[in-house]
């Protein structure tokens, strides 16, 4: 309590001295994302703002592709087809199965595209340089209008957790949701150690291994969660403060390089988090079981060739 | 008390900082230093196949270089 008193009393004198002298805004590059007004009880941050600029001109994008739509067709449309069939066969080569390509390429593109646009759109000289400044106290902070959506934890770890459960979700469809619960919490394994326990001995061992298997894979769940999330957000962010520190240092010429290099981190970390998706995607929808038995039985077939 | 009194000296915030950011930092830098010279050896070996090692050496990479980006995330968020 002792210390308390002294700080406040510290922060107290420091605030007379400000008092006396007028200061610049102070703007700290924040790990969290700012303000800028309230509706109701819910915070409209700069990082959701930006978010929701970046969904209005992917819909604005694809409203004015969709009319110039033709049957033969046109330069930018020809573009977007080739485009699209590369995004096509990279998927193709993550998932090897062109059923399971077709159902979920629709999010993992507009996954893609929604990451990139948002990356891209934190790099725009008008992010992070407008704003307005807001008096806390007797400290002014200068509060940017707009922060590259993706560079908010929310945002990230929102997209993560909706990518984490719909993959899931999509080995419920795919394979059943016995067989996804048998996957975390491994009852199956419980039971065959007394089913099978006559016919090989060696299940009284491998039935309590693979029910811890189960759990860890639980665990991993969340670690998909976090690594995702961190990964992307970080990347940005570290873009961000990147930015500022070299036009800290010297404004022309110097931040040019910095800025070609985080339009190609923004590419590359849309680019994996889609295929992340994509993996865990496929992940979920194969059913490991049958795939050992699967591989057994190529070997054998492999065996008789010889 | 004591503690108290050593703790408002003593501010043990910024070496905590650029601890986590310089060892996370050295961890990526080898990560990245390894994929970097196999893929040169790589591409060495078989010239032809540049294109094919280019991507995935840039995916392996931005893998890596994510354990620094998480060093730098803790080290923001350390006050």
């Amino acid at each position: 309590m002792a210390t308390n008193n002294t700080h406040i009393i510290e922060i107290e004198t420091n605030a007379e001295e400000v008092a006396e002298q007028p200061v610049a805004p102070i703007h700290e590059t924040t790990i969290y994302a700012e303000p800028i007004f309230h509706v109701g009880s819910f915070q409209i941050t700069n990082s959701l703002l930006n978010s929701w600029l970046a969904v209005l001109v992917i819909i604005a994008f694809c409203v004015l592709l969709r009319v110039k739509l033709r049957q033969i067709p046109g330069k930018v449309q020809h573009i977007f087809e080739i485009l699209l069939e590369g995004a096509l066969s990279l998927c193709d080569q993550v998932t090897n199965d062109r059923k399971i390509t077709v159902k979920i390429f629709p999010l993992v593109l507009s996954l893609f595209i929604f990451i990139l646009i948002n990356n891209w759109l934190g790099l725009l000289p008008i992010v992070g340089s407008i704003g307005f400044i807001e008096h806390i106290g007797k400290e002014s902070f200068f509060i940017p209008i707009f922060r590259a959506g993706t560079a908010d934890i929310n945002t990230t770890l929102a997209l993560s957790i909706a990518i984490v459960i719909g993959s899931n979700v999509f080995g419920i469809m795919a394979i059943g949701a016995w067989k996804i619960f048998n996957k975390y919490v491994n009852i199956k394994a419980l039971g065959e150690m007394v089913t099978k326990f006559r016919k090989d001995k060696n299940f009284i061992i491998v039935g309590p291994i693979s029910f811890f298997v189960g759990i860890l894979e639980l665990i991993g769940e969340m670690a998909k969660v976090a690594s995702l999330s961190f990964r992307l957000f970080g990347n940005v962010f570290a873009g961000e403060v990147l930015l500022a520190s070299m036009s800290a240092i010297f404004l022309y010429l110097l931040p040019t390089p910095f800025l070609v290099l985080e339009i190609f981190v923004g590419l590359i970390q849309a680019l994996i988090f889609s295929l992340l998706a994509t993996v865990y995607f496929t992940i979920a929808s194969q059913d490991h079981g049958e795939h050992e038995e699967h591989e057994q039985g190529h070997e054998e077939k492999e065996l008789v060739s010889i | 008390m004591e503690k108290e009194v050593v703790s408002s000296v003593v501010n043990l915030a910024p070496l905590a900082k650029s601890l986590a950011i310089g060892l996370s930092g050295i961890g990526a830098a080898v990560g990245i230093g390894l994929i970097g010279a196999k893929a040169m050896e790589a591409i060495g070996r078989n010239p032809e196949a540049t294109g094919k090692i280019l991507v995935p050496m840039l995916i392996a990479s931005a893998f890596a270089e994510a354990v620094a980006i998480y060093g730098l995330v803790i080290a923001f968020s350390i006050k």
